[in-house]
């Protein structure tokens, strides 16, 4: 069968998969490193605040391992050909609303994220989308900052009709 | 006071216009997230939770119990139409509804899915009603060591039980665990993981990683990929089933809630396991087995009742032990915590009427997506059609407006791609969402029980176990990692993971 042949040709170290298994060591050594340097002072329980981090340092240690050992006989799933551009675009989007809620206000904020998303899937003109973008955010802002008392921020075009 | 007393006064409270407002509006949202492809009663319960902060608790948990149901019974609209899952728990109706759909007789498919749905639903909040006294019972004798492992076999069966692989469901819950453990120690005030930054001080709001995880990194994953366009079937002929189908469907429906709901019900894992295992019985049971995988009823009547019938269990183990067992239900228990409440045997004597008036809803909401989704299912088909770069942007849109409205600052943004990011990591590499969500949520609580536990046998390990009611789930606990770790070692690992799907 040719789904067989296929899986024997992938049967190599993942690349990809080995990353993850060092990224999982990464994250057992953090753990550790950061009680160790944080946790003296209260060992007054023999269980106390300092435990479960070890605990889960060593988990993570040992699922390091065994998803290098996974890795390195190619057991990951296989993976769709995958698009850069549409995530940078998302990625692009949630950073500039990050960057801009606080001066330029939920609205505008919002609304390039909304065109930046649309172009993501192919929905290109950017001059047309962040206009809709602005106006659907700004009407979610009316209805969720003024109606149900949340608290989005307000910028310029918040202040110029509030 | 007996059971039908509890659920008579519990309907005199689902009953109250503004319940039955809270109630209806979660029906409607859930059938809109469950119609649409992408969103999940999951997120949708997430998006809601920084919005219900200043609303009636009763009322909230209504909306969300609502939410969920509504999810259940939109998503099999999709898998008929579209042949793509509106939610995990309905990939199997798309493999016999579909087909119906094709063969023109989409109307009966989506009938019987939604009065199997209404069955089930039904017997099974009446279930619930009669089985959560017991469990409270027998619940109000466990210690910390019970719980504790209690909550252990919740882990094992949510991570490593099902799905296609077990390393990557006990990675996903370890990251879990791990977000679990950022932020001041409840105990001893101590700071954790925190590395000096205030923000984390408060730990990781489930809110922010829901909505990442679900949303940006689905949006993300969704749009790096593009997948093949799929085409609605519209639908032809009468909505109303025939004197056969009837006859062919009732029998499918009382089994596929007996067989749902107690899945459910058992600290078990999703609402998918019940779902396959009723399609296989009602494949073995039928008629005319010739019919399956060409459109038979009786594989979209059977798993349908048994999805909602399982939506109805996993409240048992989350209202009488506070223990979710899907993502949806450790979202609503975070819905509970927001309110300061602590689903558990103690809230059905403290605050009976809340308890028993979120059961009794679920009644009332039942029939109200009956008659949602039988004589309105054109409207909700009309949401198939809105174009993908449309739907995503709202997605996104309301995603961030979840979180700014839980904590408007940028660090919380910051996090929020941080988490997407890691969401769209966690799919692309086959890892399950499920478990990160529920391990951010149960891992501070079962290590609280842990402690709890040995701070009264004064350190002493054997504690753990003490009772036979705590080596039992222990055991059943490592049952669930290795049986299916033997069972792909020796090559039927397919059937797990067809078991296993991504609960969205």
């Amino acid at each position: 069968m040719s789904l067989d042949n296929q899986q024997q040709e992938r049967r190599r170290p993942d690349r990809a998969a080995l990353v993850i298994a060092a990224l999982l060591m990464v994250v057992s050594l953090i753990i550790a490193w950061s009680t160790a340097s944080h946790g003296a002072g209260a060992n007054y329980a023999r269980v106390g605040p300092t435990t479960f981090p070890y605990v889960i340092a060593v988990a993570f240690f040992g699922l390091s391992i065994w998803t290098f050992f996974e890795a390195w006989r190619g057991d990951f799933p296989e993976r769709e050909k995958q698009e850069i551009s549409p995530i940078l675009w998302i990625v692009g989007g949630l950073a500039a609303q990050m960057l801009l809620l606080k001066t330029a206000g939920f609205s505008i904020a919002t609304g390039l994220l909304f065109a930046a998303t649309a172009r993501a899937f192919g929905r290109g003109a950017l001059w047309k989308t962040i206009p809709i973008g602005i106006v659907l955010a700004f009407v979610v802002w009316i209805i969720f900052a003024k109606g149900l008392q949340l608290s989005l921020p307000a910028g310029p075009l918040e202040h110029l009709l509030f | 006071m007996d059971t039908f007393g509890l659920l008579a006064q519990g309907l005199l409270t689902a009953l109250e216009p503004m319940n039955m407002l809270y109630a209806l509006i979660g029906v409607t949202l859930g059938t809109a997230v469950g119609v649409l492809p992408g969103i999940g009663p999951a997120l949708t319960v997430a998006l809601l939770l920084p919005v219900t902060y200043k609303l009636d608790p009763a009322g909230s948990l209504i909306m969300f119990a609502g939410i969920y149901y509504g999810g259940m019974y939109g998503g099999s609209t999709t898998s008929i139409l579209l042949n793509t899952p509106g939610e995990s728990a309905s990939i199997v109706t798309a493999l016999e509804g579909n087909k119906m759909a094709r063969a023109g007789r989409g109307g009966p498919a989506l009938a019987t899915a939604a009065v199997g749905s209404f069955v089930a639903g039904l017997i099974a909040t009446v279930g619930l009603a009669f089985v959560a006294p017991t469990v409270v019972k027998m619940a109000l004798s466990f210690g910390p060591a019970e719980y504790f492992a209690l909550m252990i076999l919740a882990f094992m069966t949510v991570s490593a039980a099902f799905g296609d692989s077990t390393l990557r469901g006990l990675t996903a819950l370890f990251i879990g665990l791990g977000l679990g453990l950022i932020g001041i120690d409840l105990q001893t005030g101590q700071a954790r993981l925190a590395f000096g930054i205030p923000d984390l001080l408060d730990g990781i709001e489930v809110t922010t990683l829901a909505v990442a995880l679900f949303a940006v990194g689905e949006a993300l994953s969704v749009a790096a990929s593009r997948g093949g366009d799929s085409t609605i079937q519209a639908i032809k002929g009468s909505v109303w089933m025939t004197r056969e189908d009837w006859s062919r469907s009732w029998k499918p429906w009382l089994r596929g809630t007996a067989i749902g709901f107690p899945i459910g019900a058992m600290p078990a894992g999703g609402a998918e396991i019940g779902t396959f295992l009723s399609y296989s019985v009602e494949k073995n049971l039928a008629k005319k087995p010739e019919e399956f995988g060409h459109g038979a009823i009786e594989g979209v009547a059977g798993p349908e009742a048994a999805n909602n019938a399982s939506a109805a269990g996993t409240l048992v183990p989350l209202l009488t032990l506070g223990l979710p067992t899907t993502a949806t239900a450790a979202i609503m228990l975070a819905g509970f915590q927001q309110f300061g409440l602590q689903p558990g045997p103690l809230l059905f004597a403290t605050n009976p009427q809340l308890v028993w008036g979120l059961i009794a809803s679920l009644l009332v909401a039942n029939l109200m997506l009956l008659v949602l989704n039988l004589p309105l299912v054109g409207v909700w088909v009309r949401l198939l059609t809105i174009p993908l770069p449309w739907l995503y942007s709202g997605i996104l849109l309301f995603a961030t407006l979840g979180t700014i409205g839980a904590n408007p600052s940028t660090f919380e943004l910051g996090m929020l791609l941080a988490f997407g990011l890691l969401g769209y990591g966690l799919r692309r590499f086959g890892y399950p969402i499920a478990p990160v969500v529920v391990g951010l949520i149960l891992g501070p609580m079962a290590e609280q029980q842990l402690r709890r536990a040995l701070a009264i046998s004064q350190g002493d390990p054997t504690i753990l176990v003490h009772s036979p009611i705590a080596i039992v789930l222990l055991l059943l606990a490592a049952t669930a990692v290795l049986l299916p770790l033997y069972l792909r070692a020796r090559g039927r690992g397919k059937v797990l993971a067809q078991l296993g799907a991504n609960e969205d």
